[in-house]
């Protein structure tokens, strides 16, 4: 996020686009219900009417994978009706001319034909967003799981430099991040293309740092990403470390995925659970859980703060640090001697500009954001309030393409993925928390009612639900938060793999998989 | 600027503050009950009472606004006495004052007033007000109103913390009940169990369920400060452990990214880590195609080997990692050190792909 969690109570005018914020980031959602009660204004654009619209004065239901289009539609309407930061624009973006001719070509009525969604709600979100002097967006998967999520964010980082709601409090392009250390574990250098804190893996001022500071040679190009790796498995790639990630279940295309493993020589997984991944590994090593490990995290908003064990570890299950230090001293390596969590932590604040001012002791009571170059340096909650890391805030000239795949007389429907409350991810960690089945204890497909009718489907009853890659059985419930013609499941049930379903294409990118839109065809199963 | 005098002492205030929040400022230690910080006052409960001069009755400070010059007198014997009686009439419409502190972060609140008060006289026969829902067999929330004071902090934080206003009032008086649309469960409404109205309950009449199985267990609560293991927010938590067992988890009202709110998972979905599937010891794929409990040695020497295996025979680049985006720095740190120093290569990635 460019700007803190407290900032989500500041904004006039709040724009949520592809974030089911209310079951995956609740207690961020209570931020913004409290803006709302407050008097802010809130726009949310999501194909699901989502428990958030239930707060918003503004609700544009556009259709799966269209987001490009409502974007520049409003970017049209911002430029048309003289919404423009004028100074802002001038004195901190670049390519201004090429971009407000190319967005003349996408008047609102262009968009609304696209996205399904009336022009006169899209010129009414773009002048609510634009008019304002504080305008924030708030955006999750539904932005970047697309195989155009690229264009998705930068469509929304036009708009902001448009109107220059960025750098100031109560503004800014916020995505929300999903997993509890996922900005951590890029801060960290788990990324095919960047060391720690982000420095490029092709530089060779780089390169020559860490050389010295490992004191080994490393490789001066670039990684595969995990994607692409597990295209490679048994060609390329014949061995495998996985951490703490249900792969199998997760992922799109899971034959596909469940293949590559298989073919791999050797695959190696760090997990607490013997998940449906670790079931397929040579060796499984068992890892310290949550409430058992002392270490770091990094949340949304950049901000860096201590986890610490309460309980001592199940049976002889060990910290991450200390099986790779043991894997690495078995390799033969050195700079792997740490004793303790928080020398594994320091070590990375010596060789992260990022951390450099931070150590353990320091982030106590995680007061500080990223970044923090020095001591001395109170750490930055707002980013870009003076300028852009690489000086001007660049327009992007960007043009709508359709998903992957689309509906078609074979696939006739849309297939849109997401959470559910009260289940985390492939629900390893929630499954196994009582009471949480009382809640939810299957996974289920949400149908439009006037659907279920229509396809012969009956609530709570079975369907088949095939895409170009396989196909799967689900229970129906009926349910008006989808609407007519597109479906919704998570992927939150081993027994339920949706994600046999998906994967039609990917971000050219970045390698995000399309998780959001997939086209499906429902059958009534009469099978029990 | 504005000053007003509290107990002797001047302070400055901004206008709009109320007596209570610059009283807390001061140090001034007034007691409270329907009050919490994070939601609109309410002065309901009227413990909160304080003198001010040239004033006849006694003020609800947590509502009374401050103006410049006001004197203040925050426990005088008249306050006192009239506390005193408050909290005796508050006690004696309870089953019980005293109860399990797993139940809640704000439980033992009523509790502590009696104490500091001394209104355990029993000089009142109460009529208890409220009524238990037992028959919410919900999971995660025991509605035990017979502990009920009316003080609404439950419906409040509900509807201004959460925006969810799952729950509402009926009736006044001794009939006051707090209860969903239609007298349902929780289940039946849009309560989200998010637990907030159970942590903010000073009397335990709203009690975390999965807390209170863990009563039994001897030992004292030992308290670790942490971070919700879910989504990306990184709530602040404090974990509750006995006996070396996760019994429960309390919202850090200094969370500086929650602010004390919590969802149900960072609330009610911790005991994952003392499941029965735990893994507790490495296992390795033996001849027979099985996965078999091994010792450490054992394991991370056939790790490290098959790696290694893969580097001599394919090349650098023939291993891969993938970081957790679940685990911490340490981990995500370790793994990209090990493929880059130990293979030369940059074959490792986080799951942030999908
Ligand atoms: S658990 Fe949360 S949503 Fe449910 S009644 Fe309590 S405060 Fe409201
Ligand atoms: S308590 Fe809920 S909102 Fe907070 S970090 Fe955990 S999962 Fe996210
Ligand atoms: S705390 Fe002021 S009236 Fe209850």
């Amino acid at each position: 996020m460019s700007n803190p969690l407290a900032d989500m109570e500041k904004p006039q005018t709040i724009f949520c686009i592809g974030t089911n914020m209310t079951e995956c980031h609740p207690v961020a959602a209570t931020r913004l219900k409290k803006a709302v009660a407050n008097g802010a204004r809130m726009i949310v654009a999501d194909p699901r009417r989502i428990g958030l619209c239930d707060h918003a004065d503004l609700y544009l239901p556009i259709r799966v994978g269209s987001d490009v289009a409502l974007l520049l539609g409003m970017a049209h309407v911002i430029a048309r009706d003289g919404l423009v930061n004028e100074a802002f624009v001038r004195e901190r973006t670049t390519q201004v001319e090429e971009f407000f001719e190319h967005i003349k070509g996408f008047p609102p009525e262009w968009a609304a034909e696209i996205t399904g969604v009336p022009a006169a709600d899209i010129e009414k979100a773009a002048r609510w967003y634009g008019e304002v002097e504080r305008g924030a967006i708030y955006y999750t998967l539904g932005i970047t799981e697309h195989i155009c999520g690229v264009d998705n964010v930068q469509s929304l980082c036009n708009l902001a430099l448009m109107t220059g709601h960025i750098g100031r409090e109560g503004t800014g392009i916020n995505p929300m991040r999903g997993q509890n250390n996922i900005q951590g574990a890029g801060d960290c250098g788990a990324l095919p293309n960047n060391f720690p804190g982000f420095q490029s893996v092709i530089d060779p001022a780089v390169q020559a740092k860490f050389e010295k500071l490992w004191g080994v040679k490393v490789d001066l190009e670039k990684g595969c990403t995990k994607v692409a790796a597990l295209d490679r498995c048994g060609d390329e790639i014949k061995a495998m470390l996985i951490c703490g990630e249900n792969t199998v279940v997760s992922d799109p295309n899971l034959a596909h995925c469940r293949k590559a493993l298989e073919r791999l020589d050797h695959l190696v997984v760090a997990d607490i659970f013997l998940t449906e991944t670790a079931a397929m590994a040579d060796v499984v090593l068992p890892a310290t859980s949550w409430g058992e490990t002392d270490g770091v995290n990094t949340n949304t908003e950049r901000r860096v703060q201590r986890l610490r064990a309460a309980v001592p570890p199940v049976g002889e299950a060990k910290p991450d640090w200390w099986l790779l230090s043991e894997l690495a001293k078995r390799c033969g390596l050195r700079g792997f001697e740490w004793q303790s969590a928080k020398d594994v932590f320091n070590e990375l604040c010596e060789v992260s500009p990022l951390y450099h001012g931070l150590d353990w002791d320091r982030i106590d009571t995680g007061e500080y954001h990223w970044p923090c170059p020095d001591k001395d340096h109170p750490g930055e909650p707002r980013l870009h309030s003076e300028g852009f890391i690489n000086g001007r805030g660049v327009f992007k000239l960007l043009d709508y393409r359709d998903p992957a795949e689309t509906v078609s007389d074979e696939f006739p429907v849309w297939l849109t993925t997401g959470r559910r409350l009260p289940a985390y991810h492939t629900h390893t960690q929630t499954g196994r928390s009582a009471g949480i089945d009382y809640l939810l204890s299957e996974e289920t497909l949400e149908v439009h009612p006037d659907d279920v009718a229509d396809w012969g489907l009956s609530d709570g009853e079975w369907c088949t639900m095939s895409s170009a890659r396989g196909s799967i059985r689900i229970k129906v419930q009926a349910n008006s938060c989808s609407p007519r013609g597109t479906v919704f499941a998570s992927f939150s049930f081993a027994d339920t793999p949706v994600n046999i379903l998906t994967g039609g294409g990917y971000d050219p990118a970045t390698d995000t998989a399309e998780l959001k839109v997939c086209p499906v065809r429902i059958e009534a199963s009469f099978r029990a | 600027m504005t000053t007003l005098t509290i107990d002797g002492q001047q302070q400055s205030f901004t206008p709009g503050e109320t007596i209570y929040e610059i009283a807390e400022r001061a140090h001034a230690d007034i007691p409270t009950l329907c009050y919490d910080p994070r939601l609109k006052a309410f002065g309901a409960c009227r413990l909160c009472v304080v003198e001010v001069e040239g004033v006849r009755n006694p003020v609800a400070s947590c509502t009374a606004k401050a103006t410049d010059g006001m004197v203040v007198r925050t426990a005088t014997p008249t306050i006192d006495k009239h506390r005193k009686t408050l909290l005796e009439l508050v006690a004696s419409e309870n089953r019980e004052v005293d109860v399990d502190p797993l139940r809640g972060y704000a439980s033992q609140e009523l509790a502590m007033l009696v104490d500091r008060y001394d209104a355990r006289t029993g000089r009142f026969r109460g009529k208890a007000s409220g009524k238990s829902q037992e028959t919410d067999q919900n999971p995660f929330i025991l509605r035990d109103y017979d502990l009920c004071i009316s003080c609404y902090r439950c419906v409040r934080v509900c509807a201004e913390q959460e925006g969810d206003h799952a729950i509402s009032v009926r009736n006044r008086g001794f009939e006051t009940q707090i209860t969903v649309e239609f007298d349902g469960d929780l289940k039946s409404g849009t309560c989200t169990f998010c637990g907030q109205c159970v942590q903010t309950c000073p009397t335990g009449a709203l009690a975390d369920r999965k807390a209170i199985r863990a009563t039994e267990l001897p030992g004292p609560i030992e308290k670790a400060r942490t971070v919700c293991p879910y989504c990306g927010v990184g709530c602040s938590v404090d974990l509750q452990a006995k006996g070396g067992k996760l019994v429960g988890v309390l919202p850090a009202m200094d969370g500086p990214a929650n602010e004390g709110a919590l969802c149900i998972k960072g609330q009610f979905a911790f005991d994952f880590v003392q499941h029965p599937d735990r893994l507790a010891s490495p296992l390795v794929r033996r001849e027979d195609g099985e996965l078999h409990p091994a010792s450490w040695d054992e394991a991370l020497d056939r790790a490290a080997g098959g790696f290694m295996k893969a580097r001599d025979m394919h090349g650098r680049h023939s291993v891969y990692a993938v970081a957790s985006g679940r685990a911490p720095h340490e981990a995500a740190y370790a793994v990209q050190k090990f493929i880059r120093v130990g293979f030369m290569t940059n074959q490792v990635d986080n799951c942030s792909r999908a």
